[in-house]
């Protein structure tokens, strides 16, 4: 990609994500509501929320909770950027890493109980995950010769045809990561929340509308690794990768929808179980045939 | 040349004069001076060595060096056989009598036919490891030198023998030195076992029982890697003539199998790889210069050098397969038993194995790629962690503790050993330092060498990984309203090694790119010849180095935005049960009850309870499959 491209991409996400990722917020919202038989808030209700939590009185325990929020969303922004922008995937991956270790560092600081529970909750699903996430960077650079993003989006064919099993893989821990039911164990959108607000417990005012933000971008990206899985060199992968992200999107609201939350050691010895069977048997295959 | 002679003997004369030195500032004193002159002499025979550009071979007329070694070895299996006695472990006796023996035999009565050989040889991997031995090293005598002082303030009941403690520091980093500019089988096996040696008389100063016991474990150990060693150097040059290193390596004869197995075997041992991490472990009950020393910079860097010289002679073979499947295991074995301990010591222990056992997988698979990688790794693996052992030893001096779980709010007591310990651990799993830029490598290289099972471990590993630095991060960056800052009781000493050490990290993972073009590149081309790359290249490479401005200047940023932001100060939401302050609520009868926050250490689930036994299990089948399987290839 040249650099006039890379900058165009960059920027578009940097632009417009918080406001997909808003509206994708509202959508989930409304398709929830209507799956448990409720009117549901408007579509743009994200938005007024953010807009309200940015005019309301910031109360921290602590300096640095701003601090490590703040640094949260941007180097998620910075890791969704890489990733539009065509970069290494596996580096991509680390740097999201980085990211989610800035959150979990905003709720340590708080020296709060809930708040700690919380965090140390967050790490076992970043425990949980992890090796699934670095499986689908191997999983593409075995199927497409690279780890660069621009290079997987030219690939001859549908990276799920190769991966269907990595593709399994990684939307089982979409619902980690998109904190949906059964995962939701650190925090959750609903208010079924079992430690307070977990890790977002002592997070509010303006700190707590930089996480929301930063989960809009959040979910941009990772809908943006499912839709990796589909598109290729033609022109209408674009159209397929929009309608598996709807659909995987769709689905995942319905399994947050029929599943209550399990324990979290379940949720781990759960997650690393699919991972060997769905993407590391996936990419023992394809290792051995292509 | 003469500089090799320096650096190689100089520690041993220091070695003697400290031995005899009882006043502690004289000590201090010739410490300083001795550490300074043997980083001068390193970095000037680094740069000597860059301009000129060749790999240097010396000595090809040596008997009267063979003959001082040969009487040394037989007065080091002496002094190993007495202390065994004396302790009655007498099994170690055997192990150290047997080897010197062997060695011994073949010296005075095994055939040199063809002789003239080189026992000198320098090229890169030797200078990278000589400056590391000679800026890490030094670094942490001259924190000895603080550090002791507070701890035999601290610990009165350990008889001050600090002369013998200095002057073993000092014979370390010359054996060191001899160990990597060695060419010749014979004499690397002599620094070799004097590496050994010295660990075991380090890890025993205090000479309680435990530490009795964790020295013999080391020594036996060790012990019985140098027993392959030698077994290795025998069937070397009895059937293939060959009597260095690079002949090993360079020899295309199959049978050549066996020695470099056994050798591979013996680095392993040295790099306290599984089934052999416990006597790593065990080594913590010394002070922590040693811990430091041992875990960082010297002894088990001895290991993996062994293994990554040995690496291009290990790619496709069982020696390979046993070297790579036991270090991924390790890698992520170990790492899951860092996550269940609350000693800070132990963490780094483990963290140590962990890391030595990503370098010794990219050995065992021993493409150019993957070299490239555990090069890198141990580059910024010698200096995190001997800066992290070094911070926690001063945080136990000033705190009393090094307990994971009373580092909480160390932020505000200690700010400045606080940073250096961020330093450190962001240094060891974060993007876009030192050690997550090799393990991407790593990552990448494995997957064109097409080792799936090592994929998965790197992986695996990775997870784990994550969560017991960013716990501990969590811990000390955490504090309560109340805390101040505690008064400063770390020496000049420690702060100066501390201090360079910081600083040392971060100009090296800022210089990677240099590094890798100027170093590495040549001598990987050497080692596989023109097909040869760096594993990142061009953008990756600016990405990273964007990526670590931003890692520095965002937390600034966002620092001096969040201050201008009106945040109202509140208490922690404890359910209305607050008394007052952060760290007390009102319990059910009306009284108040402090609060303490705990960590997740999930001991069920990953405890060494569980794993330990099944791990030693597996390794010690995997090492005994490849070398069995090697004996009968090669019979």
């Amino acid at each position: 990609m040249s650099g006039v491209m890379i900058f165009v991409c960059i920027a578009a996400y940097v632009i417009l994500a918080p406001f997909l990722g808003g509206l994708l917020a509202g959508i989930d919202r409304k398709i929830t509501a209507r799956m448990q038989g409720r009117q549901g808030p408007p579509v743009l209700q994200p938005f007024y929320d953010v807009g309200k939590l940015l005019k309301k009185q910031t109360s921290a325990t602590n300096n640095v909770q701003m601090l490590f929020a703040l640094s949260f969303l941007i180097f998620i922004i910075f890791t969704g950027a890489l990733f539009f922008g065509g970069f290494d995937l596996l580096l991509i991956f680390f740097v999201l890493t980085t990211a989610c270790m800035f959150l979990v560092l905003a709720a340590t600081s708080a020296s709060s109980p809930y708040s700690n529970m919380g965090a140390q909750r967050e790490l076992v699903q970043m425990l949980a995950y992890e090796p699934m996430v670095l499986i689908t960077a191997v999983g593409f650079y075995i199927a497409t010769g690279s780890f660069k993003v621009s290079d997987i989006v030219c690939a001859e064919i549908p990276a799920i045809i190769i991966l269907p099993g990595v593709f399994i893989g990684f939307c089982y821990i979409l619902t980690i990561k998109l904190r949906k039911s059964p995962f939701d164990i650190s925090t959750s959108h609903h208010a079924h929340q079992e430690v307070v607000k977990g890790i977002t417990t002592e997070l509010s005012g303006k700190i707590l509308a930089c996480i929301e933000i930063a989960h809009w971008y959040e979910n941009i990206f990772l809908i943006g690794i499912v839709g990796l899985f589909f598109v290729f060199a033609e022109w209408w992968g674009i159209l397929l990768a929009i309608a598996a992200i709807a659909i995987t999107y769709f689905i995942e609201i319905l399994i947050d929808n029929t599943n209550a939350r399990v324990k979290w050691d379940k949720m781990f010895k759960l997650t690393w179980l699919v991972t060997m069977i769905a993407g590391a048997l996936n990419i023992l295959i394809i290792q051995y045939v292509l | 040349m003469e500089l090799v002679i320096f650096l190689i003997l100089f520690p041993f004369l220091a070695a003697a004069l400290l031995a005899v030195v009882k006043n502690n500032n004289f000590r201090k004193a010739v410490t300083y001076v001795s550490s300074i002159a043997i980083i001068a002499v390193a970095v000037i025979f680094s740069v000597q060595w860059f301009m000129k550009g060749e790999t240097l071979t010396l000595f090809e007329n040596v008997t009267a060096i063979n003959n001082i070694m040969l009487v040394v070895e037989v007065l080091l299996m002496c002094l190993i056989v007495a202390l065994s006695f004396k302790y009655k472990k007498y099994f170690v006796a055997l192990l150290s009598v047997a080897q010197t023996l062997l060695i011994a035999w073949l010296e005075l009565f095994g055939h040199h036919a063809s002789v003239p050989q080189t026992h000198i040889f320098v090229d890169q991997l030797s200078i990278i490891m000589v400056l590391i031995i000679a800026v890490v090293g030094t670094l942490i005598c001259v924190y000895a030198a603080g550090y002791m002082t507070d701890y035999h303030h601290h610990h009165k009941e350990v008889k001050d023998r600090r002369c013998f403690f200095f002057a073993l520091l000092f014979v370390f980093l010359g054996a060191m030195f001899g160990l990597v500019m060695s060419s010749n089988l014979i004499w690397m096996y002599f620094f070799w076992e004097i590496t050994s040696l010295v660990s075991f008389l380090l890890i025993g100063y205090t000479k309680t029982e435990e530490a009795i016991n964790n020295s013999f474990r080391a020594l036996w150990m060790n012990l019985l890697g140098g027993l392959g060693f030698a077994i290795g150097i025998v069937y070397a040059t009895l059937e293939l003539e060959i009597s260095t290193i690079q002949e090993l390596v360079a020899c295309t004869n199959p049978i050549v199998l066996l020695p470099i197995i056994l050798l591979a075997f013996a680095g392993l041992t040295k790099s306290a790889q599984m089934p052999f991490s416990k006597w790593l472990l065990g080594a913590m009950v010394a002070p922590t210069p040693t811990s430091a020393l041992l875990h960082s910079a010297t002894m088990v860097k001895a290991g993996v050098y062994l293994l990554l010289r040995l690496g291009p002679a290990m790619a496709g073979n069982f020696a390979g397969l046993m070297v790579g499947l036991i270090g991924g295991f390790t890698f992520f074995v170990a790492s899951i038993f860092a996550i269940t301990h609350t000693d800070a010591k132990k963490v780094l222990a483990y963290s140590t194995i962990s890391n030595l056992g990503l370098i010794t997988a990219c050995a065992g698979i021993g493409v150019s790629e993957t070299i490239w990688a555990g090069i890198m790794l141990v580059i910024f693996h010698a200096i995190s962690k001997s800066l992290l052992f070094q911070t926690v030893g001063a945080v136990e001096n000033a705190t009393g503790s090094r307990d994971i779980e009373n580092m909480h709010g160390l932020i505000r007591t200690y700010p400045m050993l606080t940073a250096a310990l961020v330093i450190g651990i962001a240094g060891m799993f974060l993007a876009p330092f030192g050690m997550l830029i090799s393990k991407w490598a790593a990552l990448k290289a494995f997957v064109d060498a097409g080792n799936i099972i090592l994929i998965l471990l790197v992986c695996f590993g990775s997870a784990t990984t994550l969560v017991y630095w960013t716990k501990w991060l969590g811990k000390i960056l955490a504090f309560s309203g109340k805390m101040k800052v505690c008064k400063n009781v770390t020496s000049a000493d420690q702060w100066t090694s501390l201090g360079v050490h910081a600083v040392l990290m971060i100009a090296v993972c800022a210089l990677f790119p240099v590094l890798s073009k100027y170093a590495l590149l040549p001598l990987l081309t050497t080692m596989f010849g023109a097909g040869a790359t760096e594993v990142l290249t061009g953008s990756s490479v600016v990405l990273v180095i964007v990526m670590m401005f931003a890692v520095f200047i965002v937390p600034l940023l966002c620092y001096a935005f969040s201050k201008n932001a009106k945040i109202k100060h509140d208490l922690p939401y404890m359910a209305g049960i607050n008394v007052g302050d952060t760290r007390t609520f009102v319990d059910s009868f009306g009284g108040s009850k402090k609060l303490y926050l705990a960590n997740w250490y999930m001991t069920d689930l990953f405890g060494e309870e569980k794993w330990w036994k099944p791990s030693v299990m597996l390794s010690v089948a995997i090492i005994l499959v490849c070398i069995v399987i090697t004996i009968g290839g090669v019979i």
